[in-house]
């Protein structure tokens, strides 16, 4: 059996949770609505976030395009998603929804431009 | 002189929205002046997710919801002045702006809106002891170093502050490979939105110390590392409680200051507890035809409200261009008390107001359980249980134009928590 406490953040009051994991079995106390035993219960099982960050542009007006994750991606996989980020480059110019890494780290999510970067002024 | 019906200063969030608004009221005669190489302000370097979650009903990045407005702005050919700033404006509302293509140039509005946004309050505003090594940045500086020229700023890392700035920072650095050490927070609560400690702080193990404070920054050509000490309910360090971090880098979120120095030259008056003009319902500064939105206004924590207080500000400045000022006849001030700090718009024009307006107030501290009460000239007229406010989190009213019906000469609408 395992026991976290987590904060809820699906609205201001920002429960406090006690998720408690047996097996198949999860449990939420602290909540004070159903969304808050959801959270908890997603939050402990298969956790997901977006992950946002840069990617290199050669020849760009910019030095950097932002980039993110096109849908959620396992929490666990955040720094692995990070590392293929880290060695991308792409040639400007850049255009918002351009797939800049297919499939990163295997989630099956692809990493695309969030900027639209021009080719630098000869 | 030259002249333009609308001027709009500034090219972010606010003065985007502001723009389309007033394009779309019939104002074809209009400029937006923008002092950076490319619109959307400070989208440009917010990166992270969670923005237009009410405007559009997914979640974007910074720079694709500033892409959204810079789209809306292309459809409409509204023109724009980029690496142009604007160095004065008169109560006349003549615009003086300056660009290395065309020098110092004066212009005359028909209507300004101002959309200048805010800007941190930097470490001489904060009274830090200590040398000025290298590696000390506020928040928004490191996020522009990082996310749009590309510079990791430093590898170990300490954060004083808990604004969203701040607290987006300690994730993004993490995810570089920088050590977050720590961050402190001098209030006993997080100025910062609650989801941002959870994501930014709690997913990667960042402890967030309330009530803690740098009282000294070691280090003479780099830091080398941070003092942290606890403080008392006077906010004043409690002797025997420092602790050493080292560091090479100390960043700042202690909070953002409307940018006003434009609105003060037009003599506009200011709020002393936003830093933001007094506006009426229509978003009018005391200056007439001067209008007012976005964080230049009071600081938000969402951009979604700066576009929808934006879209507002741009339309009420059509209609003025259209049918010149507002009937003053019977316009009621608004106030804040018992723990609400102010509001937005501070005076009501209740003979011309629309059908509802919105009026936006943030909180002095923590309260649970209290009851948002509006007085009109003393009578109770609404009370609304409150489970949770906090200052971190901008709270939001609608008055009816049809709740005036019984009070239609009210001088002084009050808005308070109460038990």
């Amino acid at each position: 059996m395992e026991t976290r406490e987590l904060t809820c953040i699906q609205c201001p009051m920002g429960c406090q949770l006690t998720v408690t994991v047996d097996g198949e079995n999860v449990t939420v106390t602290g909540n004070t609505c159903p969304r808050g035993a959801v959270y908890g219960k997603k939050e402990v099982t298969a956790p997901t976030r977006t992950v946002t960050s840069t990617v290199v542009v050669e020849g760009g007006e910019l030095a950097r395009a932002s980039v993110k994750t096109a849908s959620d991606i396992p929490k666990g996989k955040i720094f692995e998603v990070m590392e293929e980020i880290r060695a991308a480059k792409v040639p400007a110019p850049v255009n918002i929804g351009d797939v800049i890494v297919e499939n990163a780290a295997g989630t099956g999510v692809d990493v695309i431009a969030t900027k639209n970067v021009g080719r630098a002024a000869e | 002189m030259e002249y333009h019906d609308l001027i709009i200063i500034g090219g972010g969030p606010a003065g985007l929205a502001a723009a389309v608004a007033a394009y779309d009221a019939g104002v074809r005669d209009l400029l937006i002046i923008e002092r950076d190489d490319r619109l959307g302000g400070i989208l440009n370097q917010c990166i992270h997710n969670g923005f237009g979650l009410h405007t559009f009903k997914e979640e974007l990045t910074g720079p694709e919801y500033a892409d959204r407005f810079i789209q809306k702005v292309l459809e409409r050919e509204i023109p724009y002045k980029l690496r142009t700033i604007v160095a004065d404006i008169s109560p006349e509302r003549e615009v003086l702006y300056v660009n290395s293509d065309e020098g110092a140039v004066s212009v005359k509005a028909g209507a300004v809106v101002l959309a200048m946004g805010c800007r941190e309050r930097p470490r001489g505003a904060l009274g830090l002891p200590g040398y000025r090594p290298a590696g000390i940045f506020t928040a928004g500086t490191a996020q522009r170093l990082m996310n749009i020229e590309g510079y990791m700023v430093g590898k170990e890392v300490v954060i004083l502050g808990s604004g969203d700035i701040g607290l987006i920072m300690a994730r993004r650095m993490t995810l570089e490979g920088a050590k977050v050490k720590v961050v402190a927070e001098l209030m006993p609560y997080s100025g910062g939105l609650k989801r941002n400690i959870v994501q930014c702080l709690d997913d990667y193990g960042i402890p967030l110390r309330l009530s803690h404070t740098v009282t000294k920054i070691h280090g003479k050509n780099r830091v080398e590392g941070v003092t942290i000490s606890e403080v008392g309910p006077d906010r004043k360090p409690i002797p025997g409680t420092d602790e050493f971090y080292s560091c090479d880098t100390l960043l700042l979120s202690c909070g953002l200051l409307p940018e006003n120095e434009l609105s003060k030259q037009a003599g506009v008056s200011l709020n002393r507890v936003t830093g933001g003009p007094d506006v009426d319902d229509s978003l009018e500064t005391s200056v007439p035809g001067v209008f007012a939105c976005g964080n230049v206004l009071h600081v938000h924590d969402l951009v979604d409200y700066v576009s929808e207080e934006a879209s507002r500000a741009g339309a009420n400045a059509a209609a003025y261009i259209k049918n010149g000022a507002r009937a003053n006849e019977n316009v009621a001030e608004l106030e804040g008390r018992g723990g609400v700090r102010y509001t937005v718009p501070q005076r009501l024009n209740i003979a011309d107001m629309a059908e509802k307006v919105t009026v936006r107030f943030r909180v002095a501290d923590v309260y649970r359980n209290k009851n948002l009460v509006v007085y009109y000239d003393g009578s109770e007229v609404r009370r609304v249980k409150k489970r949770i406010v906090a200052p971190g989190e901008m709270e939001e009213l609608v008055l009816m134009k049809s709740s005036f019906e019984s009070f239609p000469d009210v001088k002084k609408i009050t808005v308070c928590l109460e038990d």
